[in-house]
């Protein structure tokens, strides 16, 4: 059997102490933890940094490595510092450092880079070796040489190659979420179905159970399948929480796609073992022929500059997606007209709050509010023109009367300036897989002692 | 005509990653969920989000009274276009829809 204790859904979320504490006295082979997600959208991997503070991750990362002193096992983080780029990984292994010397403890680290070169996946590209997912966006060798960073989803191999290290902390650049679970399991030859399924159960902490804030859950995997218990004492799976979890954030809830393979919980039984535990087995691992690992990669995608007005009266409040139409038509032939630009270099959009702002042209529900709110959106190529743009558009937001026979309209500002510049905005670009000949041909492995 | 919400427990939405959505609808009951298998159309679907109903995938999971519908997301994740970083408040859309 391989116990592995999964603290919460992602380091920064933060965890139940005491839970903590109860899974660490029933002794794990392992504690894993996911560090990242694409879910904050695509300026984090854009950029190579972490979307959570740094205070944080530090105080529950030390929470950890006590936490595993204590259990005398590995504790792996996988996709480090939200992207899972080699910076968010350095940036981790910062953290790390500063804390094994405050906690006085040497430590053994194995780091795991999934940062490519984007000139070596525009040559796979090239060769053939690079394949869409479903939806994937079109993709040639200037947009993946564009792409500021790239970087490939590490599986169950690159992991066990890490823990082979003997190292007492792995942290890991992009994995999928599963992988850094399912891997001691799997070296340990359990079950693969229930390996991975039970990986995919447990990588969101304990959303597969009742009380999903107190994070902690442990799953046991044995050559049949594996059982999940939460540790909190407020939590509770049932066959219902667990079997539920699949559809989470999961387009397909019985197929999940992984390197080397897929699983299939079409026949998976869940049965309850008493107030608290689940167990499941029937799971299937089906290996592919090739070995695959997705890539995510994220290019400028424009600079940006956003303004925000309030609306309060009613006529404008009702006539606000005509008034924004309006403004946008002027303030864009403005902008031709004094920065010498075209439309092929900048974009003006406004969005109502309160009527339209979620789903546009798409919306069903017409009641009008008492108020909306006006957000400008200036995207260009450049930081200077957008920053001008946004100034061309202040005084429409501020003044545009519907018709020219009212009085000029004053409109409520939040701030002064009332251009907020938002910098280099990044766009997701890749959805697609590469083939390796070697699982670990795209991920490079470093040991360092430190402490 | 009844709105979804009215008659399933609860619908909500998500991201399956940047080029994808998920809404899951959790009908509570036997009887909610014949009724939503029956009465919620692919096709409506597709109109509402303004998608392909071909590429439209859907779960009917009779053992968890859930019926899952996957579809291409309307706008790619944090494109300037998209209004929902994390794609949770599309399921209102569908929650309101009438069936």
């Amino acid at each position: 059997m391989v116990r592995v204790l999964i603290p919460s859904g992602a380091l920064g979320l933060n965890y139940d102490p005491v839970a903590l504490q109860r899974g660490i006295a029933a002794r794990p082979d392992i504690i894993a933890i996911d560090g990242g997600s694409t879910d904050s959208g695509p300026s984090y991997l854009g950029r190579g940094v972490s979307k959570y503070a740094r205070s944080s991750t530090k105080i529950e990362w030390a929470g950890l490595m006590e936490a595993r002193a204590k259990a005398g096992c590995p504790l792996v983080i996988g996709t480090a510092g939200t992207c899972g780029t080699d910076s968010a990984v350095a940036w981790m292994l910062d953290i790390t450092r500063e804390i094994a010397s405050e906690q006085g403890r040497p430590l053994k680290i194995a780091v795991l880079h999934s940062s490519q070169h984007p000139a070596t996946i525009a040559q796979a590209y090239a060769e053939g070796r690079i394949s869409p997912l479903s939806h994937a966006p079109d993709i040639d060798a200037d947009i993946i040489k564009s792409c500021t960073n790239i970087v490939a989803l590490a599986g169950a191999e690159q992991i066990t190659a890490a823990l082979n290290t003997g190292a007492d902390i792995i942290i890991a650049g992009r994995t999928t979420d599963t992988a850094i679970i399912a891997a001691l399991p799997l070296q340990k030859g359990c079950h693969a179905g229930g390996a991975w399924h039970g990986a995919k159960i447990g990588e969101c902490g304990a959303l597969c159970a009742t009380n999903p804030q107190s994070g902690v859950v442990m799953i046991d995997f044995d050559a049949k399948g594996f059982t999940v218990t939460p540790m909190a004492d407020n939590a509770k799976a049932t066959p219902h929480t667990v079997s539920a979890h699949m559809l989470y954030e999961n387009s397909d809830p019985f197929i999940l796609l992984e390197p080397g393979g897929h699983l299939d919980v079409t026949a998976a039984r869940y049965q309850a073992i008493d107030d608290k535990s689940v167990r499941v087995e029937g799971s299937e691992w089906i290996a592919s022929d090739r070995y695959t690992v997705k890539l995510e990669g994220a290019r400028g995608a424009g600079y940006q500059t956003v303004l925000m007005a309030l609306l309060r009266d009613a006529h404008y409040v009702e006539n606000a997606e005509i008034w924004a139409k309006d403004i946008i038509a002027k303030c864009t032939a403005k902008a031709i007209a004094r920065l010498d630009t075209t439309t092929n270099d900048f974009n003006i959009e406004i969005r109502i709050i309160g009527k339209t702002a979620s789903f546009g042209a798409l919306e069903t529900n017409t009641t009008l509010p008492p108020e909306a709110g006006a957000i400008g959106i200036v995207t260009a190529k450049t930081d200077a023109l957008s920053q001008e743009i946004g100034k061309l558009l202040n005084p429409y937001l501020l003044h545009h009367p519907l018709t020219l026979e009212e009085e000029v309209p004053t409109f409520a500002f939040l701030f002064s300036p009332a251009e907020m510049p938002r910098g280099q905005t990044y766009a997701f670009v890749l959805n697609h897989v590469l083939e390796l000949d070697d699982p670990m041909d795209a991920f490079t492995l470093e040991v360092l002692d430190i402490g | 005509m009844d709105r979804l919400k009215d008659i399933a427990e609860k619908v909500r939405s998500k991201n399956a990653g940047p080029f994808w959505l998920t809404i899951d609808i959790f009908c509570g009951s036997q009887a909610a969920y014949s009724q939503v298998t029956e009465r919620l159309q692919n096709s409506a679907v597709a109109q509402l989000y303004g998608a392909d109903s071909q590429l439209i995938k859907r779960f009917d999971i009779a053992d968890l009274h859930v019926v899952k519908i996957s579809l291409p997301r309307p706008e790619i994740q944090g494109s300037i276009n998209d209004r929902d970083m994390h794609g949770a408040s599309w399921a209102a859309l569908l929650a309101e829809m009438q069936i």
